[in-house]
């Protein structure tokens, strides 16, 4: 460390104002305080717990999804082991260094293009702008890879991310000026761009599928939209006298409570596993950097929302337990790292809960009542960012009333 | 003392003189009756799915604009002011009429792609804001430097975002296929290697989003367009 203390030190003053390289001072400095803390913090003043920088905040986001990046890496590789031999009944733990091995082949390619494409824009605009790097990418890098199908092509990936970090960041400003999360505005661009590469029954595992007969690399959500037509299929085998106990009792062999709690159930790359979400979910938490009050007002919102459709319950998707809907698709990692994002998420104490509430709530209903749309959390999320500033508002201004009232009556 | 203004003629102006010229200049760049101004929205996001549309849609709306301001400019002195604006209706629905039925016979398939929208130039707030704002208080010639300079603002927009949104959402330009043909068993060209047409060009809000990006890169090249908040 010493010795690389040294060498920037060395090349410091030529990047510094009047230097040679002065126009690639945000470039040097991304890098050198990637490194070391800056010589430039607040010593007082504006901070209300401490001095971190920006940049250990994302650090410690992208060490909250370590758990989620390991675990999708063996889960990935167990799907497109299971593709391949067109078997979904291959034991879960079985060769598990192939796996691992098969995994990294498929993960690490996307976040090697997610971060390259996605600086490479920052740099261009951090050199334009003459600002340092934003490190909100950081993350946003970091998610991009988590919430993509196994099998989205890697160019996709590049394209998205470009597009996410110029339309949905540097056009309001870089980084905390943003109004919908990142990472989300690159799914749903490849969401709406691409639908064949980002839904349906076959880009959720890696490599081609199999053609065996009765195999298919749907997912959960996949089956469960099916539960609302004429012909139900669970994981590519029609229901047996597609009657909704049937299907539910299929459902469940498929992806029981606990497979779908510990993630053993084809998925977007990161998403799948709700221990490793919790897991990431303490750490954010006990940092400071997460808000439990959004992450427990979305459970709930999505819970009640679950039980609410269970009453209504007129097809045999409706009757899937609310606890489950919890476990399933996105739903954990959206609350816990999408929803929770301080930019565009709501600010005021009393915004955050309802702007989660009402999350989790669309997030079910989209999920539900929309099968063009199997997966809804990452729409409910953007469309709550969207609404966030309005919910903020009310709150202070009710706030402001409520004060004004005790002014006029004391 | 406005009398004695009368009095002393002032020398006819040259037909191109600066203050003509600006008022072509002007509406294609710092005061486009899109980006600027942001009239004509509607149409702009809803047929520049294909270069044709937008060039037809383009001209359609120059016919309009230029018909109706030379109308409005040489009945402007006769137009009771109360009544004005059903006036100018009158004078852009009968244009816009004889337009569509002008496609209708002559392009038929653009007409139908183009459907409501040709009908729709009549609540083009660009129509009736240069009527209101221009035609009603100048004479027949600045008129149709008028038109001309906001028509092709309007245009040149238009045909720009039908460009981008053509070549990524249908790999073509004017119908003629760029990067080959995504047919599934007789693909050629850039679809073999596993490229694919992007189908949110082809949805509204990818145009709105194309507008966005053109008008900020005009604010950020003349900073005195950003507004003072």
């Amino acid at each position: 460390m010493k010795f690389l203390e040294k060498i920037i030190h060395k090349h410091e003053p030529k990047f510094a104002k009047g230097g040679k390289l002065e126009k690639w001072n945000p470039v040097f400095e991304s890098f050198t305080t990637l490194a070391f803390t800056p010589a430039l913090v607040t010593k007082k003043g504006a901070h209300i717990r401490d001095g971190v920088d920006l940049k250990r905040t994302m650090m410690m986001v992208i060490l909250a999804l370590v758990p989620c990046l390991l675990f999708g890496i063996y889960n990935t590789g167990h799907w497109e082991m299971v593709a391949a031999e067109g078997n979904r009944n291959i034991p879960y733990l079985a060769d598990f260094w192939t796996k691992v091995g098969m995994g990294l082949k498929v993960v690490l390619p996307l976040i090697v293009v997610s971060y390259a494409s996605g600086l490479i824009v920052e740099f261009i605009f951090g050199v334009i702008k003459g600002h340092s790097l934003h490190e909100g990418f950081l993350v946003s890098g970091m998610l991009i890879p988590l919430i993509m199908p196994a099998d989205v092509p890697l160019w996709m990936v590049a394209v998205a991310t470009i597009f996410a970090v110029v339309i949905g960041k540097e056009i309001f400003g870089g980084t905390g000026m943003n109004i919908v999360n990142v990472a989300l505005t690159a799914r749903a661009f490849l969401f709406f761009a691409y639908p064949t590469s980002m839904s349906g029954d076959n880009v959720w595992m890696a490599g081609k599928e199999a053609d065996v007969d009765g195999f298919s690399g749907a997912t959960a959500l996949g089956d469960l939209a099916t539960f609302t037509t004429e012909k139900m299929t669970v994981a590519g085998a029609d229901v047996v006298n597609q009657t909704s106990e049937a299907a539910m009792e299929a459902f469940n062999n498929s992806y029981s409570m606990l497979d779908s709690f510990i993630g053993m159930i084809p998925g977007s790359v990161g998403e799948t596993s709700v221990i490793a979400c919790l897991l990431g979910a303490a750490l954010l938490l006990i940092t400071g950097v997460g808000s439990l009050r959004i992450m427990l007002s979305f459970g709930i919102g999505g819970f009640l929302t679950g039980l609410l459709m269970n009453a209504i319950g007129t097809n045999p998707y409706m009757d899937l337990p609310a606890a489950h809907h919890l476990l399933i698709g996105g739903f954990a990692f959206g609350a816990i790292f999408m929803a929770t994002d301080p930019v565009t998420a709501a600010q005021t104490a009393t915004g955050k809960i309802i702007y989660g509430f009402f999350g989790g709530v669309v997030a079910i209903l989209i999920r539900v009542v929309n099968p063009a749309y199997p997966e809804g959390v990452m729409l409910a999320i953007l469309f709550m960012n969207v609404m966030a500033p309005i919910i903020d508002h009310y709150v202070v201004q009710s706030n402001i009333k409520r004060r004004l009232k005790r002014l006029k009556t004391a | 003392m406005s009398e004695e203004l009368n009095k002393t003629k002032k020398p006819s102006e040259p037909l191109f003189s600066k203050k003509n010229k600006k008022l072509v200049t002007d509406p294609l760049t710092d005061n486009n009756p899109i980006t600027i101004q942001v009239l004509g929205i509607c149409s702009a996001l809803a047929i520049t799915v294909q270069v044709e549309q937008g060039l037809v849609m383009s001209l359609a709306v120059l016919f309009v604009l230029l018909f109706g301001n030379i109308t409005i400019s040489l009945l402007r002195n006769l137009i009771p002011s109360r009544i004005r604006i059903i006036v100018q209706l009158v004078v852009v629905a009968s244009l816009v009429i004889i337009v569509d039925q002008l496609l209708a016979a002559f392009l038929p398939d653009v007409s139908e792609k183009l459907s409501v929208f040709v009908g729709l130039i009549i609540t083009n707030c660009i129509i009736m804001g240069r009527f209101e704002a221009f035609a009603m208080g100048n004479k027949v010639w600045p008129s149709i430097m008028d038109a001309l300079g906001n028509s092709f603002g309007y245009a040149w927009i238009l045909i720009l975002v039908s460009i981008i949104r053509e070549l990524f959402g249908s790999g073509s330009f004017f119908g003629i296929p760029i990067f080959g043909s995504p047919l599934p068993g007789e693909e050629w060209g850039l679809y073999t290697m596993g490229y694919m047409n992007n189908n949110m060009m082809i949805l509204p809000p990818m145009a709105l989003i194309i507008v966005g990006v053109i008008i900020w890169v005009q604010r950020s090249r003349n900073k005195e367009l950003i507004e003072e908040h």
